[in-house]
C-alpha cells in the first residue's frame, strides 16, 4: 500500500503539468477556432452564394471527419507533404482549431440569424456601413448570444485534445498513458486523468458563466 | 396647419417614378412625391399598400427597381455606397418596432452614430446625446438599456438617436402602431414639437387624428401608387366622395384603437 502511494504521489507531478499543455492546446484551438469561426458565420450569412457554398463545404469537412483521422491526415499527411517539419504540438492546435472553427462558426451563425432584421437596418439608416454595423451592432450582440453554445465548444473541445495523444503531444492523457503502461496500477492514472480533465472543466465553464453574468444586459433574458 | 401648403418654395425631397417589386408582385408603381422644406406628409392607406416599402425605398433601405431620388435638387446616385451612407445621414428614420440597438443603452444608442459615423469625440458626442435624450423628455433615462424601458420610451429613444444626426427630413413608418394608446400619447407629442419646430417630416400613420392635424397633405396609397393626395380638409370634406374618406370612415367604425 506504501508503494503504491509512493509510485502515485511520484508520478503525479508529471501528469498534472500535463495540465499545462492541456490547456494550451484547447486555449489555442478556442482562440484559431473563434478567429476562423466568425469570418466564416458572417460570409455564410452575409455572403456571396459562392461564400456560402464554399463554407457549407468547409465546415461539412470538418465537422463530418473524425478528429482522430483529421490529426492523421494533416500532421503525418499534409504538413509531412509539404515538408512543413510542423511539431506536433502546432498540428494538434491547428487541426483541432480548423475542426473548432467549422462548429463554432455554426454557433455565430445561428446567433446571427437570431438577430431582428431590423438591427441591421436601423445601423444602416444612421449611415453605418456594412462593416461598421456588423462590428458595432451586429457582433456584440450575437457574440453576447453565443455565449452558452461556445461554453458548450470548450467542454467538447477540452475532451477531444485527449486525442493528440496519438500525436505524442505532452498532455494528461500521453503522460497518463505513458506512466499507466509502465506500472501495474493502470486504473489509478486513468482515474487521475479523468479527475484533472473534470477540474478542468469546471474551472473554465465557471469563468465563462462570470463572463456570460458580466456580459448580460440589464431587463434581457437570455 | 393646412394654410402653410404652397407656401414651401425649398424642395427638400422629391421622388421620381420609384417602382419596386418583391417576390415578383409589384408593391411600388412609378410613385412620386414632393416634400418642401418644413412640409409634413402623411401616407395612408390600406396595410399592403406599399407605405412602408415606399419609405424604406426613400433612404435605400430597400433599393428601388427603378426611379429617381433627389435630396435638395441633388440626384442620389444608388449605386454608390458612400453616397447612399452620406444620403441616410441626412435622412432620418423611425421604425414602427423602434429598432434600438439592445446592447446599448439609451444614451449609447443616441451616440453611437455620433461617434461612428459622424466622427465626434466620444465626450463631445455622449453630451449631444443627453441633450437629443432630452429633447425627447428622457433626461433620467440615459443609463437604461432598452430592455428597461417602455415601448414608449424606447421610441422616444428612437427618435432621438435619429435627430441627434441632424436629418433633414425625417421618415416615420408607423412610429406609434406598436404601442398602446397612453404610451402612443407620449410620443406623438413629441413629433408634433418636432412638426412644430419646422422639421421636413413623411409619415405613415393609421392614426388618423394625428395625421389630420399635423398633415400639410396627405397621400392616400393603394396597390403600390399614391391614388389621392390633397389637403386633408377637401380630401375629407363630408361628401367628397374622396376613397380617403371612405378609408377613413371605415376605420373609425372598424378597429377600435386604431384612430
Amino acid at each position: 500500500m506504501l508503494a503504491y502511494l509512493a509510485a502515485v504521489a511520484g508520478e503525479a507531478p508529471y501528469i498534472l503539468s500535463g495540465s499545462l499543455v492541456t490547456l494550451g492546446v484547447v486555449c489555442a484551438s478556442l482562440g484559431l477556432g473563434f478567429c476562423m469561426g466568425v469570418p466564416l458565420a458572417l460570409a455564410q450569412v452575409y455572403g456571396l452564394p459562392t461564400a456560402r457554398r464554399l463554407v457549407a463545404v468547409y465546415t461539412w469537412f470538418f465537422r463530418g471527419t473524425p478528429i482522430l483521422v483529421l490529426l492523421y491526415l494533416f500532421h503525418f499527411g499534409l504538413f509531412d507533404a509539404l515538408n512543413l517539419n510542423m511539431p506536433a504540438l502546432v498540428s494538434a492546435c491547428i487541426v483541432l482549431g480548423l475542426a473548432s472553427s467549422a462548429y463554432q462558426s455554426q454557433i455565430f451563425r445561428g446567433s446571427l440569424e437570431a438577430l431582428p432584421a431590423g438591427q441591421f437596418k436601423a445601423a444602416r439608416a444612421l449611415g453605418f456601413s456594412s462593416v461598421q454595423s456588423v462590428r458595432h451592432i451586429i457582433l456584440p450582440q450575437a457574440l453576447r448570444l453565443s455565449l452558452p453554445g461556445w461554453s458548450n465548444e470548450y467542454s467538447i473541445l477540452l475532451k477531444d485534445s485527449a486525442l493528440v495523444y496519438v500525436l505524442g503531444v505532452p498532455e494528461i492523457m500521453t503522460r497518463a498513458h505513458f506512466v499507466a503502461s509502465r506500472t501495474s496500477w493502470h486504473v489509478t492514472y486513468y482515474i487521475l486523468a479523468a479527475l484533472l480533465y473534470l477540474a478542468i472543466t469546471a474551472l473554465g465553464l465557471k469563468l465563462l458563466r462570470l463572463l456570460e453574468k458580466k456580459t448580460r444586459l440589464p431587463g434581457y433574458n437570455l | 396647419m393646412n394654410e402653410k401648403t404652397g407656401t414651401f418654395p425649398e424642395p427638400a425631397l422629391r421622388l421620381e417614378e420609384i417602382s419596386k417589386s418583391l417576390g415578383g408582385r409589384l408593391i411600388l408603381d412609378a410613385v412620386s412625391l414632393d416634400l418642401r422644406k418644413g412640409e409634413r406628409k402623411v401616407l395612408i392607406g390600406p396595410s399592403g399598400a406599399g407605405k412602408s416599402t415606399l419609405l424604406q425605398c426613400v433612404n435605400c433601405l430597400v433599393l428601388p427597381d427603378r426611379g429617381r431620388i433627389f435630396l435638395k435638387g441633388e440626384e442620389l446616385d444608388q449605386s454608390d455606397n458612400r453616397a447612399l451612407r452620406l444620403f441616410r445621414r441626412r435622412v432620418g428614420m423611425i421604425f414602427q418596432d423602434f429598432n434600438l440597438f439592445d446592447h446599448l443603452t439609451a444614451l449609447g444608442n443616441v451616440g453611437i452614430a455620433l461617434q461612428k459615423v459622424r466622427g465626434l469625440p466620444k465626450a463631445e458626442a455622449e453630451s449631444r446625446a443627453v441633450e437629443e435624450l432630452a429633447r425627447v423628455g428622457l433626461e433620467g433615462k440615459a443609463s437604461m438599456y432598452p430592455a428597461e424601458l417602455s415601448g414608449g420610451q424606447k421610441q422616444r429613444v428612437a427618435i432621438a438617436r435619429a435627430l441627434a444626426m441632424d436629418p433633414e427630413v425625417i421618415l416615420l413608418d408607423e412610429p406609434t402602431s406598436a404601442l398602446d394608446p397612453e404610451l402612443a400619447g407620449e410620443v406623438l407629442t413629441v413629433i408634433r414639437d418636432l412638426a412644430d419646430g419646422g422639421m421636413t417630416m413623411l409619415m405613415a400613420t393609421h392614426q388618423m387624428d394625428f395625421a389630420l392635424a399635423l398633415a400639410d397633405e396627405i397621400l392616400f396609397m393603394e396597390q403600390g401608387r399614391i391614388i389621392e393626395q390633397g389637403v386633408p380638409s377637401l380630401l375629407l370634406a363630408p361628401g367628397s366622395g374622396t376613397r380617403t374618406l371612405d378609408f377613413c370612415s371605415r376605420l373609425a367604425l372598424g378597429a377600435e384603437g386604431r384612430i
